[in-house]
């Protein structure tokens, strides 16, 4: 490990945005090299980026303020991320992990160690819930975390031992596939989908795909064939096709699994679609939590080149010109949201804009673009190769094929279902080995809490629809922390541009902790209420209009987990005197009784 | 121009706002006709000549239910793909009017939503009126009195902010931004410069200046720039004029924050000792 940087020059700033600039011009990619080398990104680093790329100051800082994973102070040698999600966080074997680290190695969580050696921190889920508790250290994924193996790394850490020289077996990242349907039972070897949609044409391969009934895989559900159709009519000078390798809704990890064993039906799918449209660049925006798969991926992108099935003259057909750029993302679920993303591969924040326009006609540099989920994309190769009647002899009329789970949470098997369209939530439970279920939120915490009496509900656009994610919470889980939990993810993950959102996740996350530590009303649950409907209903984009789902539908499906927490009384002022003095307690290390009140 | 064309081409299409017809033409904003026709839609975030943002969402209005009715589990199609489907929330700055839209504006149920929503903006930020030199001058006090706010409601987020008194004439405030980004545009769109910008996000967003120093004073905005008069808070003011008018004749001691066509009067108020 390189040796802590006291002193950066402008010169030595300067050739790293030069190297980093010879590989792809993308903000995020110039930003991820200052972030890796000098740990963190200082103003003046921000001013040469700007100068290099002839950006606004103003807009390089404001993006390096926007992700999480770039940073204004340096962080530590060893950068370690705890994820906080309810099936891969640090709490979900009971234990808090991340107290535990940061106790070991002497670090205020968030805080740098003095010595530069160490810094720890949490982070939204990182995609492992099938794998247990789950952190990342410097972008490198750890699962199947306890007590034993925190404190190894400590020692790790302490000793300052190259992550090389750590356990190999703790970075393996299993696939769990546990039950397969269309995508992932069938074999795909690279170029056959393709050359079935160079037999059937443009306007084939568009009916094909249109007439399969496939519809986006993200959760939303637009209809695949009509949004490559819009995309292929508008005029504009370029046409884009973009993979939205986002992933970041908690309990979301089957893209993992497809970006891992299944690139080639992605990059088909992507290279099926700019056939139809007429685009010759493509991009692949991975989550930053997913990096680690980044050389893997390219390495699958450049043995596509060599195959012909990118590039130029595809399969020797003149003027099919197609390439693929992965650009990876820095820390921030707003851009699952296709505006949002698209800004981001714009180099700004990942604001999502206003509609209309719709990214179909004007997306990326505001030229028509595709923005299709990995598994679209995926499913879109496989009905290239086999056709449209094969993919609709599965699922429900109006969901065609199938859908792949992330199943995580109290259950015997976790990991990756693929079932047809239609299947019941119990009939997942069953096959997951779920015993005495509380709860199933389906769809992450932006979707549906669902309580047992509805489990006989079937996943399908007609009924619940899902991108994927489906979280067990057990009788012996705590509902409420959970949907506190959920609460601080969207507080945390609002991009602030409109209000009902901005303030509107700050107040709900604040009444819920109010309520969680036993101080809140029945006055509190109506301002929830009212404070939730108010969310849902004005909100810019999805992220607002869904962040008060797991309350709502908490309250009105499991009213006991708040009321039992309630106090006895009509109304309970949000200042905790008691709390008020907790910095005064730390000042003059005390935490006797006589320190507190009561 | 034959009588016919003539005809089709004046024959306007018309929406409908709180039971009021009301034509537009096409690429107008449910905004821009309610404006044109005289119609208020409550908004702080807008201001007609700049690109309308949608952010503050005051101008939140209802278009009606032509009857498609949505399962609640579909609620991440409606949300997502919303714009073909009617009975639903807008915000009336960036939505197109639509032939036969009918929207529901000046009711009392948006009119508490709003207000809700101001009280939002009140509480996230630091907004002392009393010790404002803006009071009276404020549009974000108007709306609070239009709409009836009395208090607060949420409890106070009390955010530590930076003000910026760097430059000679222009003083930052940013206890008082209500991240419009009015001053963001004007300053791109109007003054052909690029002086301000929102950085970081959710609750911690906030206005940075494009300046080697993140300074005022080192940018290049100058007194004369709209970015410097448009901001409808306390947040960017210009220096020592502050109290030339007093309490009692200032814009809303005269004038109602619904009347159209204010933003001149707004803009000429704050100009009138500079010119």
């Amino acid at each position: 490990m390189s040796p802590p940087i006291r002193t950066v020059t402008a010169e030595q700033v300067n050739a790293v945005i030069a190297d980093a600039y010879s590989q792809s011009n993308h903000l995020l990619h110039i930003l991820y090299a200052l972030q890796q080398r000098f740990l963190h990104i200082s103003h003046e680093a921000v001013r040469e980026v700007a100068s290099h790329l002839g950006l606004p100051i103003s807009q390089v800082e404001s993006v390096v303020e926007f992700y999480s994973f770039f940073y204004g102070t340096p962080r530590g040698r060893y950068n370690i991320l705890l994820s906080n999600c309810t099936s891969c966080g640090y709490q979900a074997g009971g234990e808090n992990l991340l107290h535990m680290l940061c106790h070991r190695l002497r670090v205020v969580a968030g805080k740098t160690r003095a010595d530069g050696l160490v810094s720890i921190d949490e982070t939204s889920c990182i995609g492992m819930c099938d794998h247990g508790a789950a952190l990342l250290v410097n972008g490198m994924p750890i699962t199947r975390l306890d007590a034993s193996k925190i404190a190894r790394i400590a020692d790790l850490v302490e000793t300052e031992t190259p992550l090389a020289n750590w356990p190999a077996e703790w970075f393996r990242i299993d696939d769990n596939i546990r039950n397969s349907s269309l995508l992932l039972k069938n074999d795909f070897a690279a170029g056959d989908g393709m050359r079935a949609m160079l037999a059937r044409n443009i306007d084939g391969t568009l009916a094909e795909i249109t007439q399969s009934g496939l519809r986006g895989r993200g959760g939303a559900g637009f209809s695949t064939g009509m949004k490559w159709k819009f995309c292929r009519e508008a005029q504009g000078a370029a046409h884009y096709v973009v993979c939205n390798a986002d992933e970041g809704e908690p309990g979301t990890f089957k893209d993992r699994i497809l970006l891992h064993s299944h690139a080639d039906a992605v990059f088909e799918g992507m290279t099926v679609c700019a056939f139809v449209i007429g685009a010759e660049q493509g991009f692949l925006y991975l989550r930053g939590e997913y990096r680690y798969l980044l050389p893997q991926l390219q390495a699958v992108l450049a043995h596509r080149r060599e195959l012909g099935l990118l590039g130029s003259s595809i399969l020797g057909q003149p003027g099919f010109n197609f390439d693929i750029e992965i650009v990876v993302g820095a820390g921030a679920y707003i851009c699952g949201e296709e505006s949002a993303l698209i800004e981001s591969l714009e180099g700004k924040r990942g604001v999502p804009r206003n509609r209309p326009p719709f990214p179909v006609t004007h997306g990326y540099l505001g030229q028509p673009t595709v923005v299709n989920n990995v598994e679209t994309f995926a499913a879109a190769a496989h009905i290239a190769l086999r056709g449209s009647t094969w993919f609709r002899a599965v699922g429900t009329e109006k969901s065609a094929g199938s859908k792949i789970l992330s199943v995580s949470g109290d259950c015997a098997a976790p990991g990756i279902y693929e079932y047809p369209f239609g299947v019941s939530i119990q009939q997942v439970l069953d096959d997951c080995g779920a015993k005495d279920v509380q709860a199933v939120q389906v769809g992450g915490p932006s979707g549906t809490l669902i309580n047992p009496v509805k489990f006989n509900r079937k996943l399908g656009f007609e009924d619940l629809p899902t991108g994927g994610s489906f979280m067990v919470f057990g009788q012996g889980r705590d509902l409420l922390a959970i949907i506190v939990n959920f609460a601080h993810f969207f507080a945390h993950e609002s991009c602030g541009f409109c209000t009902p959102c901005r303030v509107g996740t700050t107040l709900l996350k604040n009444g819920l902790d109010k309520i969680a530590s036993g101080h809140g009303t029945q006055y509190d649950l109506d301002e929830m209420k009212r404070m939730g409907a108010l969310v849902k209903r004005r909100s810019h984009c999805g992220l607002g209009q869904t962040a008060a789902n797991p309350i709502l539908d908490s309250l009105q499906r499991f009213p006991h987990v708040f009321e039992q927490r309630l106090a006895h009384s009509n109304f309970e002022p949000y200042f905790n005197l008691d709390g008020a003095l907790e910095e005064a307690r730390q000042v003059t290390h005390r935490d006797d009784a006589a320190a507190h009140l009561k | 121009m034959s009588t016919e064309a003539k005809q089709n081409t004046i024959t306007p299409n018309t929406i409908t706002i709180d039971g009021q017809e009301i034509p537009f033409k096409d690429g107008q904003t449910i905004m821009d006709a309610a404006l044109a026709a005289g119609v208020y839609i409550p908004h702080l975030c807008h201001r007609p000549g700049l690109t309308p943002h949608g952010s503050c969402k005051l101008c939140v209005v209802d278009i009606g239910s032509r009857g498609v009715s949505f399962h609640n589990s579909d609620r991440r199609v409606q949300t997502k793909f919303s714009v073909d489907i009617d009975g639903r929330s807008v915000s009336a700055c960036t939505t197109p009017a639509v032939a036969g839209q009918q929207i529901s504006n000046n009711t009392p149920a948006l009119n508490e939503v709003r207000k809700t929503i101001t009280q939002m903006l009140f509480i996230e930020g630091n907004h002392i009126c009393p010790s404002c030199e803006k009071s009276g001058d404020c549009t974000l006090q108007a709306m609070a009195y239009h709409l009836g706010m009395l208090d607060g409601h949420f409890p106070q987020f009390f955010p530590r902010r930076e003000v910026d008194a760097s430059h000679p004439t222009v003083m930052l405030d940013r206890d008082r931004c209500i991240l419009c980004e009015l001053c963001v545009r004007a300053s791109r769109e109007v003054d052909g410069k690029n002086v301000f910008a929102i950085a970081g996000r959710g609750i911690t967003a906030h206005l940075i200046v494009n300046s080697s120093s993140g300074k005022l004073v080192d940018s290049d905005l100058e007194t004369n720039d709209m970015a410097a008069h448009i901001c409808p808070v306390g947040a960017i003011l210009i220096k020592e004029h502050g109290y030339e008018v007093p309490i009692g004749r200032r814009t809303f001691d005269l004038h109602q924050v619904g009347e159209i066509g204010l933003e001149k009067v707004i803009l000429a108020k704050v100009r009138h000792t500079d010119e």
